[in-house]
């Protein structure tokens, strides 16, 4: 599953633009994952300037082939 | 009040330059606007280098003192062997403000005609019968719904109202760059002079930029490929560690992060009922990465259509298409050509950069430029010496 670090977040709508599934919601200060529709590809984690998002599941960090 | 109005004409997600450059052509041709920016301010945070061309900011006004920090002449690259070269540009530059560059644009958006509401949060389309008819969303708690001729997605590097209206705006991960700048004082730099770090170790798949706001202020930031930041270092530790090394003194007034999408321009800028502009659509330059100009210039063009399409028969896919094709006309060409010149070049090692430099170090300073620069970075692919040629002469 991915995670956001709380209070870590700058909300800039990178991860929202790699996003193959359109699930990452961001408000002007508040982020959310939609986990139903989230199909654990990484992309975001890879992307984020400051690794804010994370893969909790530890068989699936960087064992992605999405990217 | 635009609580009570249920219908406009053309409804425009997001307060950047092509969000309101759209808004203020799309007003002075008659069309009732709405304009809605989920942030509490019109340009803030600015989640960009601020760069642009004079040239660039012609095309639409006479650029006002206020939104210049500094007039750039003067080009420096740094290679990976820190070589340096610098050349006198052939046209000027700026670094904008664009605090107060942003907000102008808005403010005569509104002098236009158009509403600007800020803190409005669209989370969704109406669609009837497959067609786009409005928006919904949250404005400081209260839900909304508005209908709309045309909704104008120009949410930025995030692109999801393209995306809820079934377009295809996801960017790849080898075509968004992770991106993060300080603002610093307290140190010395050229203040005519946009200086580029040019280095895998700097910023892999990307660059690293000084961009200065007077003599001792200067946006520095850098982006690298997403494929590169996959098993690598965040963008973050990137410019912390070359902050460290070139200017451990300075103070950071601002940081910003942000993706920048180096991608060819989406497929489908329109469908019915809608039309994307700017960074949602991919209209930034895939090499330099700057795209207030162009965003600006497909806000423009988009909101020219519209008006021709609203006056005649509808918001139809067909009738608003001639804002693809003017696109294309007007730049579309040249940006599937940086696109390819892009991917040749951010793939470069460290020795082909360094011996790029070298190269250029040769031409006497007075006739270096830009277009001699990109010729020799792509001599080992001919092919690309054309668009080169295209780009950067017009030929």
């Amino acid at each position: 599953m991915i995670e956001v670090a709380e209070n870590k977040c700058d909300f800039c709508g990178c991860c929202v633009g790699v996003c193959p599934v359109n699930c990452i919601e961001l408000k002007e200060a508040d982020i959310r994952i939609d986990h139903e529709l989230c199909i654990d590809c990484d992309i975001c984690v890879f992307i984020c300037p400051i690794k804010v998002l994370s893969q909790t599941d530890p068989k699936r960090t960087s064992s992605s082939e999405a990217a | 009040m635009w609580k009570e109005q249920r219908e406009f004409d053309c409804i425009v997600v997001g307060g950047g330059p092509a969000g309101s450059t759209f808004a203020r052509t799309a007003a002075q041709g008659g069309l009732s606007v709405l304009l809605l920016e989920k942030d509490r301010d019109i340009g803030v945070p600015v989640r960009c280098g601020e760069a642009v061309s004079d040239a660039g900011l012609r095309i639409f006004f006479e650029p006002n003192p206020r939104w210049i920090a500094s007039t750039i002449t003067r080009i420096k690259l740094v290679a990976p062997n820190e070589t340096v070269v610098e050349f006198d540009l052939s046209e000027k530059g700026y670094i904008l403000d664009r605090r107060i560059f942003d907000y102008d644009l808005a403010e005569y958006a509104t002098k236009a005609g158009a509403v600007v509401v800020t803190k409005a949060y669209v989370d969704g389309l109406l669609i009837e019968d497959d067609k786009v008819v409005g928006v919904k969303g949250t404005h400081i708690g209260e839900r909304f719904e508005k209908r709309a001729k045309i909704v104008i997605g120009a949410d930025g590097v995030e692109s999801r109202v393209g995306r809820w209206a079934g377009l295809e705006t996801t960017c790849k991960l080898k075509d968004m760059e992770s991106g993060i700048q300080k603002t610093v004082t307290g140190i010395d730099v050229h203040e005519h002079m946009f200086e580029f770090y040019l280095s895998k170790r700097w910023a892999p798949g990307g660059y690293l930029w000084v961009f200065p706001k007077g003599k001792n202020k200067a946006n520095i930031g850098l982006g690298i490929t997403g494929s590169y930041a996959k098993d690598g270092k965040a963008a973050q530790q990137y410019l912390d560690e070359f902050l460290e090394w070139k200017y451990p003194q300075a103070s950071v007034l601002t940081t910003v992060v942000g993706g920048i999408p180096v991608a060819k321009t989406v497929k489908e800028m329109v469908s019915d009922g809608i039309m994307l502009v700017g960074d949602a659509a991919h209209t930034v330059n895939p090499v330099t990465g700057g795209g207030i100009v162009s965003g600006m210039r497909s806000g423009l063009l988009a909101a020219e259509t519209a008006v021709k399409a609203l006056n005649n028969t509808g918001p139809s896919k067909k009738n608003l298409v001639p804002y693809e094709k003017a696109w294309h006309k007007v730049g579309g060409k040249n940006h599937e050509r940086f696109y390819r010149i892009k991917e040749t070049i951010y793939q470069f090692e460290d020795d082909d950069l360094n011996r790029i430099a070298d190269g250029f170090s040769d031409i006497p300073e007075n006739e270096r430029n830009l277009f001699k620069l990109f010729s020799i970075a792509v001599r080992k692919k001919p092919s690309l010496l054309i668009d080169v040629a295209r780009v950067f002469t017009g030929v």
